[in-house]
């Protein structure tokens, strides 16, 4: 999920809500076809393909009729809702006793569920590091970055900045709806309120992964986002256990978020106050 | 080549900033001509080229391309025969991609973008030996990140990436504006060098007086939205800047001259 927000914040340089209702439809269809007997792994390929149709509404939205991008994303977002709703057929569904990616794993290998989350989890994260990689390493690829980067620029060498956003855009709701796939499996039940904060918990996610583990390269910040989404949960875990409410959660998140994006005004302030005692010194 | 007919640009219109930028601009260009477009602040020089390039739709006229009509198509489509250096240095490229992968950007314009990966080491190779022609030693550092470049370098690099495949026509809008005085030469001498080595046709804005008597074949000074002065081969090669100053201000009728024209 976190490498879905790093594309539409870091890359296409929105800041994209739809992905608060792509991943509860990842888990949505996933719960869907797995209660109705359909193969799991199928079902999180339909959830990843389910999300670039979510991503592709927003895309149109915001290029095509020039909705702001974050309207574009609260609409979506907001249609998603009666969507889901529809797909689930009731606001939560149980996934208890079916077979998921997981049981699958589980039953193969023999090994406990903890386990198999981490085999799917790990194998999942490399291998979608992997393809990010290699995608915005293509023609392709380097034309979406730029989008993000310099649209004036993009259009003068002859891109469609509307073709380029839009294909970010599925992407990264492809990858949020498949991680809403993913945790809807694991944790065997799917709800319509799932999605709740989910652009927060990217972007917590993200920032951690930036300050933590740097941003150098392309490859390796893919890797950070990875290990970024990893400690945050960690965080979350150990804040959990010294006893905060969970009903105290969000906030939390919130705090942190807003704090960390308002990190850089925080240094300037500090630096024209540095500068404005020194400068006070020499006059004295 | 390029052919501009009765161009007319409005900003704002039916508003009470209503400005009428370009006022019934026809320009014709030969193939090979390099053009420097003169003119005080808002006299249209940047809107032409602007109309020209896309980012503005015109109110009324046409502008053909070797028979095609290039104010039917989008900006990104016309890119494709065309190549532009804005007057920022920071809008020509992208800050937070490397060298070679914004040069291999501009080696793709006009063509479909495949999955095919993006740097190749054949394109390697020629952006090595493009970049050394620069003489900036770029050639060495391909994999760095542009936002470390300085002005100029990123000047010289949109200018490259513009030529890299030639384009018809070569839009420069006051590129070296934005530069000191010794890098805004030696810009200007490598988009010298270009346009003769490839045989570019080319308009170059400018508001500097001497720049446009020194450099290009052709002459054209604008004044409130038209064209007012249209000077050829030997007849610019021996105009001076107090002759030039003299017509503008004989021309345009009023005293309009921008401070910024008078001091360069």
């Amino acid at each position: 999920m976190t490498l879905g927000v790093y594309i539409s914040y870091r890359i296409l340089d929105v800041a994209d809500l739809t992905v608060e209702g792509s991943i509860t439809l990842g888990a949505a269809v996933c719960a869907n076809m797995i209660t109705s007997g359909n193969d799991p792994v199928l079902s999180l390929l339909i959830a990843f393909i389910g999300g670039t149709a979510a991503g592709l509404v927003t895309g149109l939205l915001h290029t095509k009729l020039r909705i702001p991008a974050l309207l574009s994303g609260i609409l979506t977002m907001i249609a998603l809702y009666s969507v889901n709703l529809r797909v689930m057929g009731m606001s939560n569904v149980s996934l208890l006793r079916m077979t998921t990616a997981y049981s699958k794993i589980s039953d193969w290998l023999g090994v406990n569920k903890t386990i198999s989350v981490i085999i799917i989890g790990g194998a999942a994260a490399v291998g979608l590091v992997f393809i990010l990689y290699w995608f915005f390493g293509t023609q392709i690829g380097s034309a979406i970055r730029a989008t993000g980067n310099n649209p004036h620029m993009v259009r003068a060498q002859g891109i469609n900045t509307d073709t380029a956003i839009i294909i970010g855009l599925m992407l990264a709701n492809g990858l949020v709806a498949l991680s809403g796939g993913l945790i809807a499996q694991s944790q065997n039940y799917a709800d319509v309120q799932m999605g709740t904060g989910a652009i927060v918990i990217g972007l917590a996610s993200l920032i951690i992964g930036e300050v933590l583990f740097g941003k150098r390269g392309f490859k390796s910040r893919l890797i950070s986002m990875i290990f970024g989404a990893i400690t945050y949960r960690i965080i979350i875990a150990l804040v959990l256990r010294m006893g905060m409410p969970a009903d105290d959660l969000k906030l939390f998140t919130a705090i942190t978020v807003a704090l960390a994006l308002s990190l850089p005004r925080f240094r300037e302030l500090r630096d024209t106050f540095k500068a404005s005692i020194s400068g006070r010194k020499r006059h004295a | 080549m390029l052919e501009i007919k009765n161009l007319t640009k409005v900003f704002n219109p039916d508003t009470i900033n209503e400005k009428l930028a370009l006022d019934d601009v026809s320009l014709c260009l030969n193939p090979g001509d390099f053009v420097t477009l003169i003119g005080g602040n808002g006299a249209g020089k940047s809107t032409l080229l602007n109309c020209v390039a896309g980012v503005y739709r015109q109110e009324g006229g046409s502008i053909t391309l070797d028979g095609q009509r290039l104010d039917r198509l989008s900006e990104h489509k016309r890119a494709k025969h065309l190549g532009r250096v804005f007057q920022d240095p920071l809008m020509g490229t992208a800050a937070d991609m490397e060298i070679q992968e914004n040069l291999a950007l501009a080696l793709r314009r006009g063509m479909r973008r495949t999955l095919r990966w993006g740097v190749t080491s054949e394109d390697k190779a020629l952006f090595h030996e493009r970049l050394a022609a620069l003489g900036l030693g770029l050639e060495d550092r391909m994999s760095v990140k542009v936002r470390l470049l300085s002005g100029g370098q990123r000047q010289a690099l949109t200018l490259l990436m513009a030529t890299l495949k030639a384009p018809k026509l070569l839009l420069l809008d006051e590129h070296t504006a934005a530069l000191d005085p010794k890098t805004a030469r030696k810009v200007l001498e490598l988009s010298e060098r270009f346009i003769r080595e490839m045989g570019l046709t080319c308009m170059m804005v400018t508001h500097n007086m001497r720049d446009a008597i020194n450099y290009g074949n052709r002459l054209v000074m604008m004044s409130h939205g038209r064209i007012i002065l249209d000077v050829n081969g030997g007849e610019k090669r021996k105009l001076t800047v107090e002759e030039l100053v003299h017509m503008f201000s004989a021309k345009a009728g009023e005293e309009v001259m921008s401070d910024r024209m008078l001091l360069s």
